[in-house]
Formats: C-alpha cells, structure tokens, sequence
C-alpha cells in the first residue's frame, strides 16, 4: 500500500461530487420508504406500501411494459442502421464527402422538444403510423447518434484488411462482416447498445409528442402523476426503474465485461 | 516451356475521377516471382488490389492460371494475399488463422489439421498454435501471414509490403525465408514494395512503376546495369544524368560535348552505339576527381560527405550539379577547382527525353 499524501482541499471536493451525484438517488430511496402521505425526507417511519401501490397502478405496469418494447425496438432499428452507417464512414472515409459523418449527429444538435414536435409531424400526422412504431423509430432516430458516436470509434482503429483477408481466403464478404469483423468490436456495439436502450427509457420529450391516448411510456406516466399526486408512489417507481437499470448493467457486466468496454 | 501463370493485359483503373493506372501489361511465368516496384502512387498496390479483385479494372483483362478472373469476386480467386500489416485474425489462434482458408473450403477437420500441422511445421510455429496474434513478434506473426496464404495452395501468391513493418535485420531474414517458402513450394508470385533492394534482392523479374505505368520490367542484372530511362536510372542509383551531342565520330571513338563545352571522348565498344544526343548516366562512384583537365569536366567541389567507405563530394559544374565518389586515400579541400572523368563501368547510356 502506497501511502499517496491527498491534499485535504481535493479531498473535500471530491466528497462534495460523490455527494452531489449520489444525493438525489439517496433522497429518491429515502422518501419512497417514508409513511407519509407526501414527500418526506429525511423519511419518517418505514413502510413498503408505495411499492404495492406501484403494482397496483395499471399505468405504470403497462407504460413500464411499453417503454421497454420501445427502448428494446428502437435500440435495435437504431443498431442496424448505426452499424451500417458507422462501418460504411469509417471503411470508404476517404471516397465519402466531409459532411457525411455528421450527418449522424443532427438530433444532438436539435432541441429534442423540436426534435419531437417534427417527429409528431412526419410520423404521425404525415405517414399516420401507429403510436408504438412512431415511438419506436422517434427513438431510434434519437439513439442513432450514440450508436455511431461509439461503434465509430470502437472502428477508428480497426484494420480492415483483416476482412480482405478473411474474402480473399474464400469468405463471402457479407459473412466475413460477422464473423470477422463483428467479434473484433463487440464491445463498441454492446456499449453503443446500452447507451441508446438508457436513453430510450429516458427521453421524455420525444415521448410526449408521440404517445397518445392508451400508449405510454413511464417517464410520461411518472410525469402525469405528480401533476395530480404529490405521494411517495412516484419515488418507489423511481427507486423500481434504477433497479431495473442497474440490474441491466450488472448482467451485461457479468457477462461480457461491460467496464471494459465503456472506459 | 514454362506456362504463364498471370497475364495482365491493358489495364486500365480508376478511383473516381483519377486514372491510377494506364494500359498495364505484364506477364509472369509459372513459378516466377516479379515485384512491382515504384513510389507511392505508382499503382503498384492498385495493381495488386486488381489481381486480388478487391478493386475492379476500368477496362482490360486478367487472367490467372489460363482462367479469365477479371470479373471474379474476390472469395473467389483463391488469391493467397499476405498483407502489410499482416491481417491476422485476432481473434482466432495461431492455427485458426492458418487454417482459416481450408475450413471456407470445407476442408474435414482432420485434413485440415495435419495441413496446418505441416505448414507451422515449415514456417518454424508449431509451438505457438494455439497462441493469439497479440502474443507474437512481428517476425513471427510474418510466417503466420505467410502460412495462411500458404496453406490454401493459392496459383499466387501475393505480397503486398509485406516486410515493411519489420525493423531492418529481420526484414533481410524474412525476405530470404519468404523467397526460399516460394521456391520451394513452386509458387508464382507477385511482390509489391517501394524498397529497391528488397526488389532486387528477391526477385527474379522486377517492374519499375511510374504513374500508372510500367517503365521497365527485366531481371535485376539488366535493371541495375543498363536502364532503359531517366526515371529507372535515378531509380537505380545513376545520381548523375548528363546530355551529351556527339561532335566528332572517328571509328570507334566518339567525341561529344558537354554543356558548358567540355569534350568528352567515349568508346563505342566500352558504351556501345551512340546516337547524336544521349545522356550518361554515372553512379557517384563512376566519377573520379582528378586534376587533369583533359576528358573532363570542370567544376568546383562544394561540399564534402564522409560515407565510411568513401567520401562523397558534390561538385558544382556548368552542366549542373553532379555526385561523385572518391576513396579515403583522396582527400580534395572544398570550395577548390577540380576535374571530373567518367569511369564508363559504372556509367550507362540513356536516350534524350524530349519533354
């Protein structure tokens, strides 16, 4: 063990960001366990029956079920095509015109309330797509960005010739994609996955213009009940949807070494 | 008579809008190896890229092992690439990757193993086969790549830079391995390189490229003794053109003059014929510093260069400046009047490009 003098100073702003990060999640799991009819922090009493009023709430079951059908199909629409995408600027960079990269990156750029209201336009009123599709391709549109942010760079290093290579011994191009290419950025796919499928379960401006009635997404349900309510119901969700995610992280984690890849 | 195994006949290709390459046209003998040589740009990896069917030709044909391949994918061509940066598998084993070709052949697995067994055996890795890429050296990873191409019994063999990574000592080792694998074997070749050395020192023909085209194609005696162009020439080491106008034949004897007016006397026999004009070609060490005026050209030594074996000297005369080379025994001040004669073996002639 190295005993590293740490500046005392550094020290404090370093706690200060822990607590800073983690405060709002401690207050979240605080106030879903208070026996209070309202928001209460620290909490007073324990109680569970929050949780049980969550189940017992149809919105939330159902908005839960649809936000991960939509976060599940928009990742994959935007999976595809970000693949495609990503692979094609970083194999023919040179024959490609400058702009074509960023092209990608237009829905970072947009204010997503713009971005929503637009997707409403075409998607709905112009091609009168039904709500879980238009939610489903909003979405994938919204993830596409990450998508080739991160299999683009996990490609900006990659040595193609191993995929002539692999044709010129007699593979199909299409075929030497898999099973050449793909295996050797994996984690850039599965990261790029998870960072879309995260922001899918997020995004609320999208989701308010596109959901309507008897299709909605939890965040839009989360947000509709505490215009009405103002009880620990909505902590108790939240506290649910981290679990969820968390959940999710340590999976991939235990499976495929997740921190490996995102660093 | 030894068959032709590649014939590449009038090749013309594009990238976009620019011709890459103008007309090629080059054959290669069963069991020959021919380097293309030449500078980035030449064409020379475009040329390879054609053969491999990874690029296709504007116009023109290819043909391989008496098969036309012009219109051929390229998971078609049984083309055995080694390629510069080696392009192993990095996520297959050693053995994976050399037996990578075999199994897309649908070679049995047993088959297929005492085949990779063999070709390791060869190349001198049998105790790596179940290694990954990332654990060898460069060297090593070269008889990976090389085993690969290899193993799948290709009608040709391609290389395309393929020492160009290694450090020096290694690149002379690998490339007499990688000449004696492709003799044994019998495998035509075709090797692609800017180093002239390497080109010369593995081949048994060698294509000089320049600008889509070939300039010269011949054995790398011809090459290094009579080029047929300015551009070979200084290729070649012939630092020094000089254009010469004959002004007086006498049998055998021909005098010609130098710009600036100096008058040089040749010898047809040493030089063979001569025309009106020609230009000499002379390596630094087919021009000697002397004192004495006659036959020579005079000049002013500029700056002295001390090469080991030899010091060079750059000599500013009326006919430019011109490179010459003069044993350690010899030493000339600089910035001092001096005289250079030629020493016709280590000169050649060259025709006067008009341009």
């Amino acid at each position: 063990m190295s005993a590293r003098k740490i500046n005392p100073l550094s020290k404090i702003a370093g706690w200060l960001v822990v607590f800073y990060l983690a405060g709002p999640i401690i207050i979240v799991i605080g106030t879903s366990v208070s026996d209070t009819p309202f928001l209460a922090f620290p909490p007073q009493g324990f109680t569970l029956k929050w949780y049980h009023k969550v189940f017992e709430l149809n919105n939330f079951v159902e908005s839960f079920i649809t936000s991960m059908e939509v976060a599940f199909g928009g990742t994959m629409i935007a999976l595809i095509a970000g693949l495609a995408a990503a692979y094609a600027l970083s194999r023919y960079k040179v024959r490609l015109p400058a702009w074509y990269g960023s092209i990608f990156f237009l829905p970072f750029f947009i204010p997503e309330i713009v971005f929503g209201f637009s997707m409403l336009k075409t998607l709905i009123v112009q091609f009168d797509l039904p709500i879980l599709p238009s939610l489903m391709l909003g979405h994938a549109i919204l993830c596409l960005p990450y998508i080739v942010r991160v299999i683009g760079a996990s490609l900006a290093g990659f040595d193609f010739s191993i995929q002539e290579a692999a044709v010129s011994l007699g593979m199909h191009p299409v075929k030497a994609f898999w099973s050449i290419v793909l295996p050797n950025i994996r984690s850039g796919v599965i990261a790029g996955a998870v960072l879309a499928f995260i922001t899918s379960l997020n995004d609320m401006a999208v989701a308010l213009f596109l959901t309507g009635p008897g299709v909605s997404t939890l965040p839009i349900e989360v947000f509709t009940y505490v215009q009405q309510f103002f009880d620990p119901t909505v902590s108790a969700v939240s506290v649910l949807l981290m679990a969820v995610t968390i959940g999710v992280m340590a999976l991939i984690e235990r499976s495929l070494g997740l921190s490996k890849t995102i660093k | 008579m030894a068959q032709n195994a590649v014939i590449l006949q009038d090749l013309v290709a594009h990238y976009g809008p620019t011709q890459v390459l103008h007309g090629l046209n080059l054959t290669i003998a069963e069991g020959e190896l021919v380097s293309l040589l030449g500078s980035s740009g030449c064409g020379k990896t475009t040329t390879l890229r054609l053969l491999a069917g990874f690029l296709q030709p504007t116009s023109g044909q290819i043909t391989v092992a008496g098969k036309d391949v012009t219109k051929l994918p390229p998971h078609k061509r049984d083309a055995g690439i080694v390629f510069q940066n080696y392009a192993l598998f990095p996520h297959l084993t050693v053995a994976e990757n050399v037996g990578f070709g075999l199994k897309q052949r649908k070679v049995a697995a047993p088959e297929r193993k005492a085949r990779v067994d063999a070709m390791l055996e060869r190349v001198g890795l049998v105790d790596y086969a179940n290694r990954l890429p990332a654990a060898l050296s460069g060297g090593q990873r070269q008889r990976v790549a090389l085993a690969r191409a290899l193993a799948i019994n290709p009608p040709l063999l391609m290389f395309d830079e393929p020492l160009s990574n290694l450090d020096a000592k290694l690149r002379v080792d690998m490339r007499v391995e990688i000449r004696e694998l492709q003799k044994a074997n019998g495998r035509t070749a075709i090797y692609v390189t800017h180093d002239q050395e390497e080109a010369f020192s593995i081949s048994d023909r060698v294509a000089i490229m320049n600008a889509g085209r070939i300039v010269q194609l011949d054995t790398p005696e011809v090459l290094y003794r009579r080029p047929n162009s300015a551009f070979v020439a200084r290729f070649v080491g012939f630092d020094n053109l000089i254009e010469m106008k004959v002004v007086k034949r006498e049998g055998d004897l021909v005098t010609a003059e130098v710009e600036g007016g100096a008058l040089i006397t040749l010898s047809q026999a040493e030089t063979g014929p001569l025309e009106d004009r020609f230009v000499v070609g002379a390596r630094p060490e087919g021009i000697e510093l002397t004192a004495d005026p006659s036959n020579a050209i005079a000049g002013k030594l500029l700056t002295r260069s001390y090469l080991g074996r030899s010091y060079q000297y750059k000599v500013d005369t009326p006919t430019g400046m011109l490179i010459a080379n003069a044993p350690l025994t010899q030493l000339h001040e600089e910035g001092g009047a001096i005289n250079l004669k030629f020493n016709f073996e280590h000169c050649c002639i060259l025709p006067v490009e008009e341009n």
